[in-house]
């Protein structure tokens, strides 16, 4: 089977959906290859390596759609030059694996169809375990995290690490990172390696390790509710919880130099977290990185696509971070592809196959000989991904998990804590005071008194000598002894025999207990 | 002898009591604080015939030196892989002592209470003997399941918890009867009623429970047999008991609360039984990847390398009477300059501190065994990570997996060190249920078969 890797002829759009390893492992795989000429010129591939890579060069954009299996960065659009859609080119149920974002796209979907094409894509796969090296968003959400720290860097006017130097100090730049998803971690890790001083915000309370692990504090707010989401993602919060986050959030803009917004909520326009009040609170020369612009930005001030200065504060809405790192992107991309072409093949002899029970494979196929096959079926799997952005199950759900519990009232929270149990035995010590015989209240009076002692003295015992605690414990409860010595002696048979039996076994425990625990501890001399 | 003589004299023996065990603070107090547990108990007992025997001695006498050379033995024969057996039928011993006291103090016609200290003192009796009965047939399940001869599987009644409410409602109600009778015969019969019930609700509790679980069912029957004292301690109006069965109840209670935290459950939820059966079994990502294994000269390989390395040891290393090989091993790698450390999870094997006493018995240096929380920062450092027998303890997914069953348990970070060997049988899950991901990981290899043969190959391969 033949393998196209056309250019890419969105505007602005560096990727290459190959690189030259990738195209030389296809080879050993039984593929052929053709790349279009310039195709990996954004990406720093020049023609040479491809051919040198053993792909044959396409010179025109129509010889190279004409291929088998076309794998490819953007979806498909018009082709200015030649006036045809770039679907037009392909052959009569060739393959297509490129991202499509069939939500935003079902014309795109309804066109591949009618070209009895069969559609993979790659921002479909499911988002589990197994697929982790096909995960070609994440990938992408990586590298966009890492440049949009550089972007940050580049626009503000100062280090990120702190230096002494003999001109004076220089304080370390504060950077905060709101939404610790991949790319959130990515920019983290980066803004760490610079030097600066990392806070994180989500509204996951499980990622606060990883933000921990990676030397950067997590900012918590004191309100109690999980943001966790279906496969991973976070989930619209409530009201009360939106209130307590925008208040820390504009605490932090007064604060930290950098800010960097990753929050997404599939299926929805992303929420608003920087304000242009908070924007205007920060220093003059600060920089707002909003990963979210495609998806309208977390910050009310942004452009998708555009740098704008508001309030001396420079917004970056780049919606094209991975694209500006091209031959990184391009490297990851070509390898998820590569890994998912040899998920279809599995044989390595140069032939796919669509294997519409595989789950992965189902994920990501939109269109399938012809059919509109997306959005898959629902599996109950733990961590498997919704179809992203849009999709009305996933409107259904978000609004299903707004239904938030009403906070506990202050008295019942009193009563669950420390003061229930203190309470109730306050209580129960009145009511015995009330009917207990003075003889009775001494002895209890020693009794709780004991228990308390043993409390002290237990906490202080080692670890390691717990079984001689519990041997010793065993032989001095056997002190029950004396409850049948008081009675041995009595005239009736029956309590003489009942009083011996006690002696007898309590005898075995008490020596048993104490020699057992004395050869215990003889071996612990060391 | 005068009553003001007895008092004193048990007063100081419940201070000996508290000295023996504050001695267990460290290795070096712990001995002379069992010797004044012992001396404690001498005095006691000696006050106790001296102002209460008035006749048959001789035969008390005889009864003592029986018994006493019994326990004696048993002490003696008993292997130290054998403890929580031993200190289960100990506890069983309590019990069954209370039970028996309680009748013959309930028999015992001479004792006459009038209006509110009648009914205290048969709530007393009640009590002591409800407890000292659940505390005997309890005890005498864990011993048949530490043994071997009960399986250690979880027997669940399909109704357990309802069966073990209505055993405590009928209880209650049975107390009531018992208190308001003032029939003598009758009242007997409504003792025994409940002496019987009690000791169903003991071996009900107990079955419930499961093989891991039995650390905190030893702590508790430890504490029962405490409070069981303490009860006969208020019956018979004797400070002594009270005292004594206050200490050991709170000891055990502290135990189980320290054995419950280690596994990151609810006292109330070991208690209630079926660990790792019902809900959430099925939970917890199934696990992928390849096993790697390893032969006993690979290991030997590995360890002529390290320079930290880091043994953990479990219930599987009790089981196969391992620990001598394993100190074997231990021994000759600190002698070539090896930095070798044990890490002890605080519910490793069947009791508390079960893995320090093996250790000890095998002459492990005591220094270089460590608690959880002392070395689990310290696995990036480690070079290899011996892992004997132990498989709950040390999985990841109680870190990784909020739906496993064992999510949030304490656990040892092995997988942050270099290397881990993991010596087992077979790749069966553990005690809970759970498959264990550390298995597959990158840097885990396993070496399958019996521990002991393991080790001791291991041992001359070094």
């Amino acid at each position: 089977m033949i393998i196209g890797i056309p250019a890419e002829i969105h505007a602005g759009e560096r990727r290459v959906a190959a690189s030259p390893e990738v195209v030389q492992k296809f080879i050993a795989a039984g593929f052929e290859v053709m790349v279009e000429a310039g195709a990996g010129a954004g990406a720093s591939f020049s023609d040479d390596v491809f051919s040198e890579a053993g792909a044959r060069i396409g010179e025109d954009a129509e010889s190279v759609w004409s291929a088998d299996v076309i794998i490819k960065v953007r979806p498909p659009e018009h082709n200015n030059d030649l006036d045809r859609h770039e679907v037009d080119l392909m052959k009569k149920g060739a393959n297509l694996i490129s991202f499509i974002w069939p939500a935003q796209h079902k014309e795109l979907l309804l066109q591949l169809a009618k070209k009895k094409a069969t559609a993979m894509a790659m921002d479909s796969i499911p988002r589990i375990s197994r697929a982790q090296k096909l995960d070609a968003l994440s990938s992408m959400a990586n590298i966009a995290g890492y440049r949009a720290v550089i972007e940050a860097s580049n626009l503000f006017g100062r280090f990120f690490a702190g230096q002494i130097t003999a001109a004076g100090k220089v304080p370390p730049a504060k950077v905060l990172v709101i939404g610790a998803g991949v790319a959130g971690l990515a920019a983290i890790g980066t803004a760490k390696s610079l030097g600066a001083i990392v806070r994180a915000f989500d509204t996951r309370p499980e990622v606060k390790d990883q933000i921990q692990s990676m030397d950067a504090e997590f900012l918590e707010l004191d309100f109690e509710e999980d943001g966790t989401g279906e496969g991973g993602y976070a989930r619209v919060m409530s009201k009360e919880f939106i209130d307590a986050e925008m208040a820390l959030f504009a605490e932090q803009a007064r604060d930290v130099d950098v800010i960097i917004t990753t929050a997404l909520i599939p299926g929805k326009p992303a929420p608003k977290l920087i304000t242009n009040a908070m924007v205007m609170s920060m220093k003059d020369g600060s920089v707002i990185i909003d990963l979210a612009a495609e998806q309208g930005g977390n910050c009310e001030g942004t452009v998708p696509g555009k740098v704008v200065t508001r309030y001396g504060v420079n917004i970056v809405g780049y919606t094209d971070l991975p694209s500006r790192l091209a031959a990184q992107s391009s490297q990851l991309y070509a390898t998820n592809i590569y890994n998912l072409i040899m998920e279809l093949c599995p044989n390595a002899d140069g032939c796919t196959e669509i294997d519409m029970e595989d789950e992965v494979v189902r994920g990501a196929t939109v269109v399938h000989q012809g059919e509109v096959t997306w959005p898959p079926p629902v599996i109950a799997v733990g961590a498997e991904r919704k179809p992203s952005f849009g999709g009305q199950i996933l409107k259904d759900e978000s609004a299903a998990e707004e239904k938030i519990e009403a906070e506990p009232s202050a008295f019942v929270k009193v009563m669950k804590g420390a003061w229930m149990p203190v309470m109730l035995a306050g209580l129960a010590l009145f009511g015995l005071g009330q009917v207990a015989p003075p003889s009775f209240m001494a002895h209890f009076t020693v009794f709780v008194l004991s228990c308390f002692i043993g409390y002290m003295v237990i906490w202080n015992v080692s670890p390691s000598l717990h079984t001689p605690l519990m041997s010793v414990t065993n032989a001095i409860s056997s002190i029950i002894i004396l409850g049948g010595l008081t009675q041995i002696s009595a005239p009736d048979n029956l309590i003489f025999i009942l009083a011996a039996i006690a002696v007898f076994i309590t005898c075995i425990n008490i020596v048993g207990g104490f020699s057992v625990t004395q050869r215990m501890l003889q071996m612990f001399r060391g | 002898m005068s009553p003001s003589l007895i008092t004193v004299s048990y007063l100081g023996a419940a201070a000996l009591f508290i000295l023996a065990l504050g001695g267990l603070k460290t290795n070096d107090t712990a001995r002379r604080g069992n010797m004044f547990g012992i001396v404690g108990m001498i005095i006691a007992v000696l006050v106790t015939i001296a102002a209460f025997v008035s006749n048959k001695l001789e035969i008390l006498i005889v009864i003592m030196v029986a018994g006493g050379a019994l326990g004696f033995v048993l002490s003696r024969r008993v292997q130290m892989t054998q403890m929580p057996e031993l200190v289960a039928i100990l506890h069983s011993l309590v019990g069954l002592a209370a039970v028996l006291i309680g009748f013959a103090n309930f028999m015992d016609t001479s004792l006459q209470f009038i209006g509110v200290d009648k009914t205290i003192h048969e709530i007393e009796v009640y009590i002591g003997i409800a407890i000292g009965a659940l505390t005997f047939t309890g005890s005498v399940i864990a011993y048949g399941k530490l043994s071997g001869m009960l399986g250690g599987q979880p027997m669940l009644l399909p109704a357990r918890h309802w069966l073990n409410l209505v055993m405590f409602v009928a209880v209650i109600i049975v107390a009531i009867k018992f208190v308001g009778e003032v029939d003598h015969q009758q009242a007997m019969i409504y003792l025994l009623i409940m002496t019987a019930i009690a000791m169903l609700f003991g071996v009900h509790m107990v079955a419930a429970i499961g093989g891991a679980d039995m650390p905190v069912v030893i702590s508790m029957l430890n504490s029962y047999s405490g409070w069981a004292a303490a009860a006969t301690g208020f019956m018979l109006s004797n400070d002594l008991l009270i005292v004594t069965g206050a200490l050991v109840g709170s000891s055990g209670a502290i135990l189980s609360y320290i054995m419950c935290r280690a596994m990151n459950r609810q006292f109330i939820s070991v208690i209630a039984g079926g660990f790792g059966t019902a809900g959430g079994s099925s939970a917890g990502a199934s696990i992928e990847g390849d096993v790697q294994t390893i032969d006993t000269a690979g290991v030997a390989e590995l360890l002529s390398q390290a320079k930290e390395v880091m043994v953990i040891p479990g219930y599987g290393m009790a089981t196969a009477q391992a620990q001598h090989a394993i100190a074997d091993i231990s021994k000759t790698l600190i002698e070539k300059g090896v930095n070798v450390r044990f890490g002890i999870h605080p519910v490793a094997g069947r009791m508390p501190g079960h893995m320090n006493v093996l250790l000890a018995e095998a002459k492990v240096p005591y220094d270089i065994v460590f608690e959880m929380d002392e070395i689990n920062d310290d696995f990036p450092d480690i070079d290899v990570s011996i892992v004997v027998g132990a498989n709950d303890t040390v999985n990841p997914l109680a870190q990784e997996d909020a739906d496993s069953p064992i999510a949030g348990m304490p656990v040892l970070e092995v997988w942050k060190g270099h290397t881990t060997v993991v010596l087992k049988r077979g790749m069966a899950a553990g005690y809970a249920g759970v498959d264990n991901p550390l298995f597959v990981k990158e840097n885990t290899r396993m070496l399958f078969g019996d521990a002991k043969e393991s080790l001791d190959l291991l041992a001359k391969a070094i």
